[in-house]
């Protein structure tokens, strides 16, 4: 193998497995260490820079930062990143101070947001302190899309929305809330530089079986519902419910239930409980709540009585496997089950849906309905239109729609001072050695071996009978700061300096989980089994060195490393050191070079 | 040293020896030697070769005398039994525990300094008296612990790391054990792990008095361009006599070499040594050749290594004393007093 080139950004970025995992690539170790030292303020900023909606985040992302945790592959659980980012939230004093200043004097170029969701948001954050106009359109009479109509307030309280909302919306931007857009022809005309569209997924699929006509009175699709419950038009639901559909809608659809007067709720899905769309745990918050999940029913027909409502049949099946690997749902042949019901929610997924936007504007549409646009400018065929979140990719996630939102204010600026959107800034990267004194490093190497720390909730008998009680009641300080200590701090780097290197087997030595070898080189996969221990994780790189003294080469393992340090402590020539590498993506502000 | 104690987390595939038990089992306490010294790394090749072997870790004494070297029973084996000696008395220790159990393995840990010098008399004696256990010299040239003095195992004209020059020849410890009838000799190097761990294991079930001098570099005084004992010097200058590979008794021998060019060696308890890619067939039966070898290869400015000489026919101290079967500590009260017909018996011998 050829030495590996850590100035390549990325290399060291993808040794972060969470802020590589983060589709805004939040420094998360950083504000880890930064909560551990009661710095929450600084650790919220950090936060509010890169993913914008922090306390929002804390509570409702869908953390794809967890699953990608070195935690989870040295031991059983991740560290608990995202009720970390809440402690940041909820310890943090004013930050006010510490918003970006928005110029009075502006720039003179115009911007139209289309939706009052994240990713818009994001786009005005990047945006307003670059002295753009910015004016917001939004269906509804206020900001926060999806935040605010898909998440039910038990899970994210309104005064946490409403203070991250408002964060920007006080920057300055010319609100027209209430306003369903209905033309972005007529939008187009109105002269804007950029119109930015971050409209969501805002159509929930409907089931049609027999007898959904009649009964339609009692059957709902999820987000709409949500929606309503949201605005306060629906505050009840009958005693018996019947939720259809396995992802995190269907969760907020049966826990909303429970709380609307719903007695008997019972959250029904075609496939395997394996197969649930759903985040564990907030499956694991529904059970909690004594919510059934049936899995294996494949719903058949709506089961009225003189008109009404007051069943579904569903078949049962089981799972087999084609010639071709393919899954099938194959009948039992049992008897059909009826359950008993006086509303359905079907939360079985969402659409994108552009009725809005004319067809013969340059604005291409795929086979899907989606908006043909670059997947790294969000940049639409019609070069003034950009598109961000659900509305881009269809439906994701909040910081998925954040991320989207800082690339498209990125690739609008840039369009703005007429360069090309194609040609994108550099991240931000700094590697700083962590080297105090002869084994003192800046951050705190003695990683804890306790287990994840679970996060107290309210009790079940208050939080059941009021839609507004949160349930999770976040970290306290002392539980915050044990879980901090469980980050093994993966953006301090071991960085090799192969010239300084005696080959005394210090590091190999010492090193916990056998990242290091020395060996004679070859290719990849040779050198991946020939290791001290083999590095199967092909996912994971193998940090190669030039040649050394006995002809052999470094090769470490970066799947496993703790980053304790110990190794550059037992190098005898600093061969070894360790640094800190700081990756922020570049933003709006960053690129333009004037 | 380090201020934290080396994580408890290990490579989730870390593999089990046939005893259920992971090579980190073996460890000791982490170590306070200087980062880079070569004893740390013979800890390691130790932790490697008693899991290896599967080694029982409580059927292991470690015995040590006084320097840098005899601190290393704290980092390894934590589970065996230890003795950290007087300076140079490593070997009255070893024989006054040998002699009381014979079915422990004795590893006894010793430094240039401790061996060569204020203990060189207790070493001549007990090579002589055939203990049966590894002797190792962790041999760094120096005395690292009273800061870099020459010690006796330094080369002629090697420096102190502040310019002073040996003036005497040096104290060659594996040729003084050949002459003295040690029936294991080997000499390796701290940082060349794939030839040490074999002979550590070989070294290990070796019936009879073992001894490997490990060339050991002392990173703070003693690893300059101007010594011998040196990282850089001892990467360009040591030959292997003989690659070699240590099977334990009951374990399939997996790798194999072409015919012809492979010594085997089987030990007492049917352990096999394999020897191949020998430099010119090295014969380590052969005591005149293992000196002639070891002296030539010094001359060059060389250092031999590999199994330099094995001979399986000598008795160890116990069979040549017709001691006692059992442990000492095993023996009731009837073994040690077996009454008034016994003594008129013994007495009757005397008449």
């Amino acid at each position: 193998m050829k030495p590996t080139d850590i100035s390549d950004p990325n290399y060291f970025h993808k040794v972060v497995d969470c802020q590589w995992a983060c589709p805004a690539h939040t420094p998360v170790p950083e504000y880890i260490r930064l909560i551990a030292e009661k710095r929450y303020t600084d650790a919220y900023m950090i936060n509010w820079v890169s993913n914008v909606f922090p306390g929002i985040l804390g509570r409702t992302c869908d953390r794809p930062c967890e699953p990608a945790c070195r935690r989870g592959r040295i031991e059983e659980e991740p560290v608990a990143i995202c009720r970390l980012k809440r402690v940041a939230a909820d310890y943090k004093s004013d930050i006010k101070g510490r918003l970006p200043l928005v110029p009075s004097k502006k720039n003179g170029k115009h911007i139209a947001l289309i939706g009052a969701g994240p990713a818009s948001l994001t786009v005005a954050r990047d945006l307003l302190p670059l002295g753009y106009e910015i004016t917001l359109f939004e269906r509804d009479d206020v900001s926060g899309g999806a935040m605010r109509t898909q998440i039910p307030r038990f899970r994210l309280p309104a005064e946490v929305l409403e203070e991250e909302l408002n964060y920007i919306l006080d920057m300055g931007i010319n609100c027209r809330f209430g306003e369903e857009i209905t033309s972005m022809k007529a939008v187009l005309a109105e002269g804007y530089d950029a119109v930015f569209v971050g409209t969501g997924a805002p159509l929930g699929k409907s089931l049609n079986l027999p007898g959904r006509e009649e009964a339609a009175e009692n059957i709902h699709t999820g987000i709409e519902w949500l929606a309503s419950v949201a605005f306060e038009h629906v505050t009840a639901v009958g005693k018996k419910v019947i939720v259809l559909g396995g992802g995190n809608t269907a969760m907020d659809c049966c826990r909303t239930s429970k709380r609307l007067g719903g007695e008997d709720v019972t959250v029904v899905v075609r496939s395997g409980f394996d197969e649930m769309k759903a985040s564990p745990w907030e499956i694991e918050d529904a059970i909690n709540e004594d919510i059934p999940i049936l899995n294996f029913h494949v719903p058949k027909r709506y089961v009225l009585e003189d008109g009404k409502l007051v069943g579904m049949e569903f078949e049962k099946v089981k799972k087999e496997f084609d010639e071709n690997d393919r899954r099938l749902l194959v009948p039992t042949g049992e008897d059909p089950v009826i359950i008993l019901c006086d509303d359905v929610l079907c939360a079985i997924g969402q659409e994108n849906s552009f009725p809005w936007i004319e067809r013969d504007i340059d604005l291409e549409f795929d086979q899907w309905e989606l908006p043909t646009i670059d997947k790294t400018t969000f940049q639409a065929t019609n070069k003034k239109v950009f598109f961000g979140g659900d509305a881009a990719l269809g439906p994701d996630n909040i910081i998925t729609a954040v991320a989207h939102g800082h690339d498209a204010a990125v690739s609008i600026h840039l369009a703005c001072n007429d360069l090309d959107v194609k040609k994108r800034p550099n991240p931000l990267t700094c590697l700083d050695s962590q080297k105090m004194g002869i084994h003192q490093w800046s951050y705190d190497n003695d990683i804890s071996n306790d287990v994840r720390y679970a996060v107290p909730h309210a009790e079940k008998e208050k939080t059941l009978n009021d839609l507004n009680i949160e349930v999770e009641l976040g970290f306290d300080e002392s539980l915050a700061f044990h879980e901090t200590m469980r980050c093994l701090n993966c953006d301090i780097q071991t960085v090799f300096t192969d010239k300084l290197c005696i080959e005394c087997d210090a590091c190999v030595d010492i090193c916990p989980t056998d990242c290091i070898s020395f060996i004679t080189n070859g290719k990849e996969d040779d050198l991946r089994v020939r290791m001290l221990a083999p590095a199967a994780n092909i996912e994971q790189a193998i940090y190669v060195s030039d040649k050394l003294l006995t002809g052999r080469i470094m090769a470490k393992n970066e799947d496993l490393c703790l980053h304790c340090g110990l190794c550059a402590e037992r190098c005898p020539t600093s061969a070894w050191d360790m640094g800190k590498y700081l990756f922020n993506t570049a933003k709006a502000a960053d690129a333009c070079p004037n | 040293m380090s201020y934290i104690s080396k994580p408890k987390f290990m490579h989730p595939e870390m593999s089990t020896n046939d005893l259920g038990l992971t090579r980190r089992d073996y460890e000791g306490t982490l170590t306070t030697l200087c980062g880079g010294c070569g004893h740390d790394s013979i800890s390691a090749a130790i932790i490697q070769a008693a899991s290896g072997m599967s080694l029982e870790p409580h059927r292991v004494a470690k015995i040590s005398g006084i320097g840098c070297s005899s601190k290393i029973p704290s980092y390894f084996l934590s589970k065996s039994h230890g003795f950290n000696s007087v300076h140079g008395r490593m070997p009255s220790v070893a024989t006054g525990a040998n002699i009381a159990n014979k079915n422990l393995h004795y590893v006894g840990i010793s430094g240039d300094g401790d061996s060569a010098s204020i203990g060189l008399g207790q070493f001549c004696h007990i090579v002589r008296r055939r203990i049966n256990m590894l002797y190792i010299v962790a041999n760094n040239g120096t005395y690292g612990l009273t800061k870099g003095q020459l010690s006796a195992t330094a080369d002629l004209g090697s420096t102190t790391k502040s310019g002073e020059e040996s003036q005497f020849d040096n104290i060659d410890m594996a040729t003084l054990a050949i002459e003295l009838g040690a029936s294991f000799v080997a000499r390796s190097f701290s940082g060349d792990k794939e030839q040490l761990i074999p002979l550590l294991q070989a070294g290990l079930t070796h019936k009879g008095f073992a001894f490997i001098d490990i060339v050991s570099p002392c990173v703070t005084f003693n690893n300059t361009d101007a010594s011998a004992h040196g990282y850089k010097n001892t990467w360009e200058n040591y030959i292997a006599l003989s690659a070699l590979d240590f099977v334990p008794m009951r374990k399939e021998i997996t790798t194999s070499y072409a015919a012809g060019k492979e010594k085997e060696i089987t030990l007492h308890d049917g352990s096999v040594i394999h020897l191949h890619k020998t430099n010119g067939n090295y014969d380590p039966y052969d005591k005149e050749n293992a000196l002639h070898h070891i002296n030539q290869h010094k001359k060059q400015g060389k250092i031999a290594t590999g199994l330099l000489y094995i001979n399986q026919s000598t008795s160890d101290l116990h069979e040549l004393q017709d001691t006692v079967d059992k442990p000492f500590n095993s023996l009731n009260s009837h073994d040690l007093c077996p009454g008034n017909e016994a003594l008129s018996d013994i007495n009757n011998t005397f008449r």
